[in-house]
């Protein structure tokens, strides 16, 4: 067995009688390489483990439970973690619906989130992979005027977690990814683009795409200015559909909606998209890069079907949002390391593509707004009120084809609007670092503000 | 709390390895963090939550390379181990470098009147609880609140091969109210936080209902609002509504790194009209309590107050240490670390833009028509470009020189340079807002400033045409 389970359980056998117990343990090791100019940066490689424990007591009015967690899995940090949690039990309001999460017998996707080529490639190959990133961008066109950074990082985390209710979970992921930004024009023409590759281990990255994808996107902006602002159709690039697609995740949080946090709530069997819409999560696809076989409780992540055909179908859940909305948890208890309780959430989103491949929906499009980034998603789009309004750079869409570049402008419409307005779903389905998969979407009747 | 983090004596043996292959700097940087938080939502205080770490990171400099290692164990051997592996971006062997003697220690204690864990934990749920009882009775429409608190204590040491030896204890408390309305057009929110580099005495300053009732208010106030404007408008910034504007218009293109790289519009521009000659903009580490405040960096160098924009004129950018290094000059006390994993880099502290002497309700009543922003919340920019956006949290349209119906949120959008030329009033009032700033995966507590000012013409990102 596992060390870092057997950990996990040795903690859990510490519970006092009739005390629930929950240890979640990680343990993992990474590598950052950070190139400029055909120079190393930086260069950092570290080891860390900790572990989050959450302990529940019953009284007779309810539940009580308490969170603690330490950044080390040395005995006396572990003492003082369990220290805390069980004083912190004392003063949550007492709960019904609180609790650890409880075996469901839905069996962990058999899925290998682990590539050996992380151990198996030297340190300097991994410096090759960012300088040669680094290269290709600089010297791939020649309006590229600097690479602002060149970046190669990878990850490996154990995970294990055990309770007093007789969850068992262990699962190893690792993760590598390349990432650049590149700077193309003079003084009085600056533009910017990033371009990345993500995979389970080094052998997954192509440095050519990640190269092209920055070079691409910086230099077709060059000249780029303001647009007027105008009603219009626009077509989102796959990067920008999975961030649109992680904020409709949020409002599909069981959470949220059974907080009456959600402009989903009260609306289930109901049509909220287009008819082309189906939305699953689903962590068991193993080229999601966020893939997983257990929740953050410890429960099997499973396909969970959100939107079908347009027609709201389901939310996520945790334990404890699960018993307060009297459904069963569905394996999505999201947790943001050690130092996080578990919250319900998406995990690994999945629109199903269309038929359409981009040029094809460009062409169907017509006249409309190409919207290669967003900003400002997080100060401009309301999982509560569905309100949406971002910063866009991008190109003109004319006669069906990408036209001139724009930016300092923004799109806006609400969420709500935007899911019926879905006129072009893409078969170009891209798995991307985030919650979401991406591939170009158009959505219509939207409000560019520009000059 | 009076205890070493590391004694010197395994600080010299750490660096002196550090060094031993070739580098010509090496620094230790050591954290003791803790932390509470505590949430109330759906009327239940729903968890509390206790967190502890410990650790180092070094740091050694090979040329222009950086070798970095961390580790959470602080034995004597962990910290060696961790210094040859930071170590190994240098291969030459045979260290060269003089070990500068460590300085005195500059040491900083806690400036906090009332620790945190000097006060029962019952009191600070009260203080949950009171902010829920008066957001859901500020009106019938509220619908959901969320509370929570937060305390933390951290403290560094910093020690390097160039004699800086230096300690810091930095001692932050928040508290933050999550409001939701619910109206026959949906559901809004609204926000409301405080927070401060002290202990538990923030709360004597503070009324927690009257914090609640405002982003009930908030919440309340969006549910009969009209869509955004959609195109450029007058707009008047309220004071204390978010330095964030500051902060994304120019302070992170005012970072040194961006500036060494050239990757800011800003880079070249020393000595230049960068912005109206109203603007005055100081970014000012020493602060007492601010939220972005410290003694010193998590470089070892005390805060200081620098001058960034002086009448329209830009006249300094900020540093750190090794980008302070590249160019022959002295870090300006901006080198910051989200925690020990972490490299520092140029980070902001807090930033402000210094009074004007206009009325802040003339300025409203000099606006024929534009946009009153009373709460900005985020923002966003591309340093290269300057093109930046922040949203706003609570809006009113400006008609006839008054303020009149209240706005949904949106993002606005604009220049850092062009939009810094088109402030053309600042008021005398001033108020300070504090934040959490987001850089390269590092997230660092910063406070923004600004008194109510005017920009003549930004673009309004809404839905109405």
């Amino acid at each position: 067995m596992s060390d870092l389970l057997e950990l996990a359980e040795k903690v859990v056998a510490r519970a006092l009688p009739g005390e629930g117990l929950e240890a979640y343990a990680a343990s993992g090791v990474e590598t950052e390489i950070r190139v400029y100019e055909g120079d190393v940066e930086s260069l950092s490689s570290a080891s860390s483990a900790g572990i989050g424990v959450r302990i529940v007591t019953e009284g007779s009015e309810g539940f009580q439970v308490g969170f603690a967690w330490a950044g080390s899995l040395e005995p006396a940090a572990i003492d003082r973690a369990l220290f805390e949690a069980r004083a912190n039990a004392a003063f949550s309001t007492p709960d019904p619906s609180v609790g650890l999460a409880e075996p469901d017998g839905v069996t962990p996707a058999t899925i290998s989130l682990r590539a050996d080529s992380i151990e198996s490639t030297s340190t300097d190959a991994k410096i090759a992979l960012a300088k040669e990133l680094d290269l290709r961008t600089r010297t791939g066109d020649p309006r590229i005027r600097q690479v602002d950074s060149a970046d190669y990082a990878d990850h490996v985390v154990e995970t294990a977690i055990a309770s007093t209710t007789g969850v068992r979970g262990l699962s190893e992921r690792s993760s590598a990814y390349v990432s650049v930004s590149a700077i193309a024009g003079g003084a009085d023409d600056t533009q910017t683009g990033s371009g990345y590759c993500v995979g389970r281990g080094p052998d997954d990255l192509s440095i050519e795409e990640a190269a092209q994808q920055a070079i691409e996107r910086s230099v077709r902006m060059l000249g780029a200015v303001k647009a007027p602002s105008a009603r219009l159709t626009a077509v989102f690039d796959p990067r920008v559909t999975s961030t649109l697609l992680s904020v409709i995740g949020q409002a599909l949080s069981g959470e949220a909606v059974v907080k009456g946090r959600s402009f989903f709530e009260g609306r289930l069997g109901e049509m909220v998209a287009h008819p082309s819409v189906t939305l699953v999560d689903d962590p068991t696809v193993p080229e999601a890069f966020t893939a997983a076989t257990f929740d953050g409780e410890g429960l099997a992540c499973r396909r969970n079907v959100l939107i079908e055909g347009g027609s709201l179908r389901g939310f996520v859940y945790d334990t404890a949002a699960a018993r307060r909305a009297g459904v069963q948890p569905t394996g999505s208890a999201m947790r943001g390391g050690y130092a996080g309780r578990p919250v319900a959430g998406c995990r690994a989103l999945l629109l199903t593509p269309g038929s359409l491949s981009p040029d094809e929906i460009l062409a169907s499009v017509g006249e409309g707004l190409y919207v290669q980034s967003v900003t400002g998603v997080h100060s401009g789009v309301s999982p509560v009120s569905g309100d949406f309004s971002v910063g866009v750079d991008g190109l003109m869409i004319r006669d069906g084809q990408l036209a001139e570049p724009v930016r300092e402008v923004t799109v806006a419409s609400t969420l709500q609007a935007m899911l019926l307005a879905v006129a072009a779903i893409g078969s170009d389905l891209t798995y991307l670092p985030g919650v979401a998969a991406g591939m170009t979407v158009a959505i219509s009747e939207m409000q560019l503000s520009g000059s | 709390m009076t205890e070493e983090l590391l004694a010197p004596d395994v600080i010299d043996r750490v660096l002196a390895e550090a060094v031993s292959r070739g580098g010509q700097m090496a620094e230790i940087f050591c954290e003791d963090r803790t932390s509470r938080s505590a949430l109330l939502d759906d009327g239940r205080v729903e968890e509390l939550s206790s967190g502890q770490e410990r650790g180092a990171g070094i740091r050694v400099i090979v040329g222009e390379t950086t070798g970095f290692a961390h580790t959470a164990d602080l034995s004597e051997a962990g910290l060696l181990e961790a210094a040859r592996v930071a170590a190994s971006v240098a291969s030459d062997g045979g260290g060269t470098t003089t070990i500068v003697g460590l300085e005195p220690k500059r040491s900083y204690g806690a400036r906090a009147s009332v620790l945190h864990d000097e006060v029962p934990t019952a009191d600070k749920l009260a203080l949950l609880r009171q902010a829920d009882e008066a957001a859901r009775s500020a009106s019938g429409s509220i619908s959901q609140v969320q509370v929570s608190y937060g305390e933390g204590r951290r403290r560094i040491l910093v020690a390097s091969t160039e004699g800086t030896y230096a300690s810091d204890d930095q001692v932050r408390s928040r508290f933050n109210v999550v409001a939701v309305a619910l109206g026959d057009a949906g559901l809004q929110t609204g926000h409301e936080s405080h927070a401060r580099t002290e202990g538990f005495e923030m709360f004597d300053a503070i009324d927690v209902e009257e914090l609640a009732k405002t982003a009930a208010g908030r919440a309340v106030a969006k549910l009969l609002a009209r869509p955004a404007p959609s195109g450029e408008v007058p707009v008047v910034l309220a004071g204390g509504s978010g330095g964030v504007l500051f902060h994304e218009a120019c302070g992170h293109g005012l970072e040194a790194d961006h500036i060494v790289k050239d990757s800011s519009v800003y880079a070249g521009q020393l000595g230049e009209l960068v912005a109206s000659p109203l603007v005055t903009l100081v970014d000012d580490g020493t602060v007492a309590g601010e939220w972005g405040a410290y003694a010193v960096d998590d470089e070892g160098r005390p805060a200081q107050r620098n001058v960034l924009i002086e009448n329209g004129v830009l006249t300094e950018y900020m540093w750190d240490w090794l980008r302070a290094r590249k160019e022959g000059r002295s870090s300006s006390g901006n080198g910051r670390r989200e925690t020990y994993q972490h490299l520092p880099m140029v980070r902001m502290t807090n930033t402000f833009l210094l009074a004007g002497d206009a009325d802040p309700d003339e300025i409203v009543a000099q606006t024929p028509h534009g946009v009153y922003v009373a709460k900005l919340g985020g923002g966003q920019v591309n340093t290269a470009t300057g093109d930046f956006v922040f949203g706003t949290n609570e809006a009113y349209l400006i008609e006839a020189g008054k303020i009149t119906e209240p706005l949904r949120d949106a993002n606005l959008i604009g220049n850092g340079p062009e939009v810094l030329r088109r402030i053309d009033a600042i008021a005398d009032d001033f108020a300070m807002m504090p934040g959490t700033c987001g850089k390269d995966g590092q997230s660092v507590p910063v406070g923004c400033g600004q008194p109510t000012l005017r920009i003549s013409g930004v673009t309004f990102g809404g839905t109405a045409a």
